[in-house]
């Protein structure tokens, strides 16, 4: 080993290659950095990803942009387009390049609009134009629908397409707008006023897709307070999904694009209502049915009350007991009845037992008075002609001494 | 007017627009829920409820968004592309 006066470090390229990247790399500063330029030497392969020079009077960056930043890319690049663009710096081994590897362009100038932007948003904030509680609820079923907008643009057409789909029974009035340039913010404000005087149920403020710079009257403090101060509640729906607006903050609803505002404006549909009214035909007949039903019910517990109460069942009654009385008497009739018979019965075989012929075929006489009949049962009733029965017939005779 | 159909709208069903129509239904439908009327009215309010029904349907069916478009203070029919 061969000792050197110098302590050089020795490399390989790609040591140092390595080395260099390190150092690059490390550094925070350069690995989250806008850097203003204009674009040169713009290039689109298939693959996706962008490549283009950065340059001003005296300096150039290579620069790449890869296919999932470039396809999120809100501005069509164009060589000599001066713009602001946002990432960090990178070594591309290979050829001993560093590169900024782009994740965001946008125009040059537009950094100051969003200073200018964020400045108004915390002013109107703090005067409280943004607060949720100042908010307006957003009919679900408005019947009157207010649009601004542009009379010539998409927007319109999505929004008219929507509504034509949604709610064909509302009816639209639009307050057409410029809705850029130095005119579009007075026009806003008017458009926005004269059509509160028509009370429509929700207002539309919508405008398609565009630049920021396009957008910007979105942005307009009279704009933003006229939105603030409308009557009906504002749906907003300004540009594209990451496109946001200061109207949208004070809007009472913000919609990602005006076919979405045309949307959220139509929370109950034409279908939604066509159900309700069956619905609603089905309880009011149901209603009916049973009422008849309970009256039914109530008309027939009459009848049985009634029938209960009826003096048919008296008269029922009465007969039943007719005949159970009628019934008594027959029976006690015939007991009586038998009763007597069998007294004839037991007087007649008496009777019978009484029969005088018996004791006269033993020799003994009936003797009764001739002239009156009387039986001569004593000595003292004796006297003249007498009639004496025996058992075989009578005959006479003359009582001639009393002994 | 009968006391009894007080509720009742003075305007004939097919005057109605679809918001004063599924108002007055609604209104009916709550009506024979909630309140004991004398059962003619009932059949009265089923009457006119089965009426309005027919309405709204038929509004719905035939609905054409109406697009007017304000000039100062003045509404004018709106044409598509015309402008």
């Amino acid at each position: 080993m061969q000792p050197t006066l110098f302590s050089s470090v020795h490399l390989t390229v790609s040591q140092l290659t390595l080395h260099i990247r390190k150092q690059l790399e490390n550094d925070p500063t350069l690995q989250d950095v806008w850097v203003e330029g204009e674009i040169s030497n713009l290039s689109k392969p298939n693959s996706g990803h962008i490549y283009f020079t950065l340059k001003d009077k005296n300096a150039s960056l290579r620069c790449m942009m890869w296919k999932p930043d470039a396809a999120r890319l809100r501005v069509n690049l164009q060589d000599g387009m001066a713009v602001e663009a946002h990432g960090r710096i990178t070594v591309y081994e290979p050829q001993g390049q560093y590169q900024l590897a782009v994740n965001l362009i946008q125009p040059k100038g537009e950094g100051a609009l969003y200073q200018e932007f964020l400045r108004l948003k915390a002013m109107l904030e703090s005067e409280g134009l943004f607060d949720p509680e100042s908010k307006r609820p957003i009919p679900q079923l408005p019947y009157k629908i207010g649009i601004v907008t542009s009379q010539t643009g998409a927007a319109l057409r999505d929004m008219l397409d929507t509504l034509r789909r949604r709610l064909p029974l509302a009816q639209v009035i639009l307050a057409p707008s410029s809705v850029q340039g130095v005119e579009a913010p007075p026009a806003l404000v008017n458009a926005i006023q004269s059509l509160n005087i028509q009370s429509p149920d929700v207002i539309l403020l919508a405008r398609g897709g565009g630049s920021i710079e396009d957008l910007w009257a979105f942005n307009d403090e009279r704009v933003v307070r006229a939105v603030a101060g409308s009557n009906a509640p504002v749906i907003c729906g300004v540009g594209h999904e990451t496109d946001f607006t200061l109207c949208d903050f004070a809007s009472d609803l913000r919609a990602p694009t005006p076919t979405a505002a045309a949307e959220l404006a139509t929370q109950i549909t034409i279908q939604d209502l066509q159900e309700a009214i069956s619905t609603l035909h089905s309880r009011l007949s149901s209603l009916t049915f049973n009422l008849l039903a309970e009256q039914k019910g109530v008309i027939s517990s009459f009848i049985s009350r009634l029938g209960y109460a009826s003096p048919e069942r008296r008269i029922q009654s009465d007969y039943q007991h007719l005949d159970e009385l009628s019934r008594r008497a027959f029976s006690s009739l015939m007991h009586r009845i038998q009763l007597q018979s069998s007294i004839v019965d037991g007087m007649s075989k008496h009777l019978l037992s009484l029969n005088p012929e018996g004791i006269l075929s033993r020799g003994y006489a009936i003797i009764t008075r001739k002239d009156d009949g009387v039986v001569v049962s004593k000595v003292s009733q004796a006297h003249g002609g007498i009639k004496v029965r025996v058992s075989d017939g009578e005959f006479e005779a003359l009582v001639n001494r009393k002994l | 007017m009968a006391k009894s159909s007080a509720k009742k709208s003075e305007k004939t069903v097919e005057e109605l627009s679809y918001e004063e129509a599924i108002a007055e239904l609604e209104g009916i439908v709550t009506s024979l829920e909630d309140e004991q009327n004398p059962l003619e009215d009932s059949m009265k309010f089923f009457e006119r409820g089965q009426a309005l029904v027919a309405h709204c349907s038929a509004l719905l069916e035939s609905a054409q968004l109406k697009v007017q478009k304000l000039s100062g203070e003045s509404l004018s029919p709106f044409e598509e592309g015309s402008e």
